[in-house]
């Protein structure tokens, strides 16, 4: 049985008027790094809430580690660690006495677990003595992951773990999260970051409540359908506009240096035609490219 | 064990570490009964009194006389009938009034004992045992004076009557008041606020997700606020019996175990807004507002329960504090031990046990 399965949740607030998690289902095997992607509202906290035993949902049926979250809530809150999105430790306890703190809660010892955290712990040690309210932001999520994982939970919940992290820091943590997985653990991550999707196994990407599609990152990438070009000019906001009104462009949208465009018919033959009106219009150093899509690209076409 | 142990040195730290919390927790007292005991020691300057001598001697001229000079009487004037006098209390414009009796040197110098009688408003009971007290203190003055005349020990007999309010119930009414306001405020304040500070926080999300033991999180949030309250209620003792003069009549340790229930009472209140409460203000808002006013109104020590309407008065019997006042009173005035208030103690905690399964069975095991 898969570590982590989810069957039809539904999970509604304002009494049903909102819909903050629509008939969800997928399953997260053992030892897997599972990514739910998806923006800010998407859902994503709710069912890591309610997979963590803190909501019940309005219907469906979910297991953790072959218990069921309903009924057997309390045996589910002895297997998981859990990392809430926002940071979550006594801001006036230091360091040490935060990881002391929720060894004690879950029952164990720093010293028992230690080998577990020791890569992570090392990196914030030079700091034990200080509160946990003047670390930084890489450090509190270093000392956040720290406490979630010093009871050696078999399922790890990370709701988004590096928002407000710096890239450094957000390197540094998903590297930590591969050398977890040797360990065996399962961990479910989720994160509103695209480029952060392909360091995962699998990753549902979720949308308004809804999971739009499920696989591995290279497979989502291999699903897009269409061929996907990056253009720029000299004049790129003008360059959008004039883009998204031509009859040949059939989808569109700003990406860092580049526009990303995928044409109405899919033929090479488009291309040359664009080109050609977007000198008409006075555009100049026109670059096109053919590009392999990226997981945003992938998210941006199943959002239509 | 050592998780609850660990979790009750959290909650000490968090207490101790907190600058704020510390000055609500051990300022706000000390403040209240320095405050209230200056309330009540401060010294009456220039109460207008009156005299009725109907004996109009040497000897009543004499007590009249240090009566002018000393700085806390005004005497308005002399009047010669108990109807006057009573007539001047209605009006309310005075405090005090002295009546010499007939022959009062006479009485004094051939019977070797006379009377004289105070009467005092009563109705602000602290001002009129003051008055008095100073008044009588004056007539003693007096007659140590012919003391040192005559051989013969002379006698002036003062009568005290207090009226409107004849038992005088106020005079330490304020210590007691306060030692409920105080212990309820800090415990419903103290618990509330630092079971949703851990929501607001997010450390509730975590703690809940952890194999401990919901009622425990309670419990161990409980302790340490029990023991400074304990800590609270010895220093406001210490403060009222030395600054103010306050008697223990009664037994310490009943007295500590009174408090306890109440302390245990407001716990178990704080618990259960903690339940019903997401933010921090919000908790403090409840506390204050749903503690204070019906402390200030319903305990009795600021406005005699008696004087209130009927309604009123079955409201102020749902109030923990004024069973509490009233075991503090009989304990620390009356100096009565347990079997006199043996039915007040039981309703308070009826009431304690009452909040605490109320607190535990709604204390939420999940976030809504």
């Amino acid at each position: 049985m898969p570590d982590v399965v989810l069957n039809n949740i539904v999970k509604t607030y304002n009494k049903g008027e909102i819909k903050a998690v629509d008939d969800v289902s997928f399953s997260v095997k053992d030892g897997e790094l599972f990514g739910l992607i998806g923006p800010d509202g998407a859902g994503k906290t709710s069912i890591f809430r309610i997979l963590t035993t803190l909501l019940l949902p309005d219907s469906g049926t979910a297991t953790v580690n072959g218990f069921d979250i309903v009924k057997e809530y309390k045996s589910i809150r002895k297997k998981v660690g859990y990392m809430p999105g926002k940071f979550s430790l006594y801001q006036d306890l230091t360091v040490e006495e935060n990881l002391n703190f929720f060894a004690t809660v879950f029952d164990t010892t720093i010293k028992e677990n230690y080998d577990l955290i020791r890569d992570i712990y090392v990196q914030i040690e030079p700091f034990k003595d200080r509160r946990a309210g003047k670390l930084s932001g890489g450090m509190k999520q270093k000392l956040a992951l720290c406490c979630a994982l010093i009871h050696r939970p078999k399922v790890l919940f990370l709701d988004e773990p590096t928002t407000g992290v710096d890239t450094v820091s957000r390197k540094e943590f998903w590297e930590m999260l591969k050398r977890l997985k040797q360990q065996g653990i399962t961990i479910l991550v989720s994160t509103p970051y695209m480029d952060e999707a392909t360091l995962c196994e699998r990753i549902a990407l979720i949308q308004n409540g809804k999971i739009m599609s499920i696989d591995t990152p290279q497979n989502i990438v291999k699903q897009f359908p269409e061929k996907l070009f990056a253009i720029k000019s000299n004049s790129m906001s003008r360059l959008l506009h004039d883009l998204r009104n031509n009859r040949h462009v059939k989808s569109c949208f700003a990406f860092g240096e580049y526009h990303h465009i995928t044409f109405e018919n899919n033929s090479e033959t488009e291309s040359n035609q664009l080109i050609q009106d977007l000198h008409l219009q006075n555009h100049k150093e026109i670059t096109l490219k053919h590009i392999n899509p990226t997981i945003e690209d992938c998210f941006i076409n199943l959002m239509n | 064990m050592r998780q609850f142990l660990t979790f009750v040195r959290k909650e000490f730290y968090h207490v101790f570490r907190d600058p704020k919390t510390m000055l609500l927790l051990f300022g706000m007292p000390i403040a209240q009964i320095i405050l209230f005991g200056f309330a009540l020691t401060n010294e009456i300057k220039n109460s207008t009194i009156v005299v009725c001598d109907y004996s109009n001697d040497i000897a009543t001229h004499r007590i009249i006389d240090k009566l002018k000079f000393s700085k806390n009487f005004d005497i308005q004037k002399k009047i010669l009938s108990h109807r006057e006098i009573e007539d001047a209390f209605k009006t309310g414009t005075i405090k005090l009034a002295i009546v010499f009796p007939n022959n009062f040197n006479d009485d004094l110098h051939h019977l070797n004992k006379a009377q004289v009688q105070i009467i005092a408003d009563a109705s602000d009971p602290n001002t009129a045992s003051t008055l008095t007290a100073y008044a009588s203190n004056i007539i003693m003055d007096y007659q140590r004076e012919l003391l040192n005349i005559n051989s013969i020990p002379l006698q002036i007999k003062t009568d005290v009557r207090m009226i409107y309010n004849p038992e005088l119930k106020g005079v330490y009414n304020f210590v007691p008041g306060v030692m409920a306001l105080v212990l309820l405020l800090v415990c419903v304040l103290m618990t509330s606020v630092s079971i949703v500070r851990e929501k607001e926080m997010g450390t509730m999300e975590i703690l809940l997700v952890s194999p401990f033991n919901p009622i425990l999180v309670i419990l161990s949030k409980a302790v340490p606020y029990f023991f400074l309250s304990l800590v609270n209620l010895t220093i406001i003792l210490i403060l009222s019996t030395t600054l103010m003069g306050m008697p223990i009549n009664g037994s310490i340790p009943l007295l500590y175990f009174e408090s306890s229930l109440l302390i245990l009472c407001a716990l178990s209140l704080g618990l259960l807004i903690s339940n019903i409460t997401d933010s921090q203000q919000a908790a403090m808002l409840i506390s204050l507002m749903g503690m204070l006013l019906p402390t200030m109104m319903f305990t009795g020590f600021m406005f005699p329960l008696e004087n209130m309407p009927m309604p009123l008065q079955i409201i102020a019997n749902a109030i923990p504090s004024k069973w509490y006042y009233i075991t503090v009173k009989s304990i620390m005035i009356k100096g009565l031990g347990i079997s006199a208030i043996w039915k007040e103690t039981l309703i308070l905690a009826g009431m304690t046990l009452f909040l605490l399964a109320v607190s535990i069975k709604k204390f939420k095991i999940r976030l809504a």
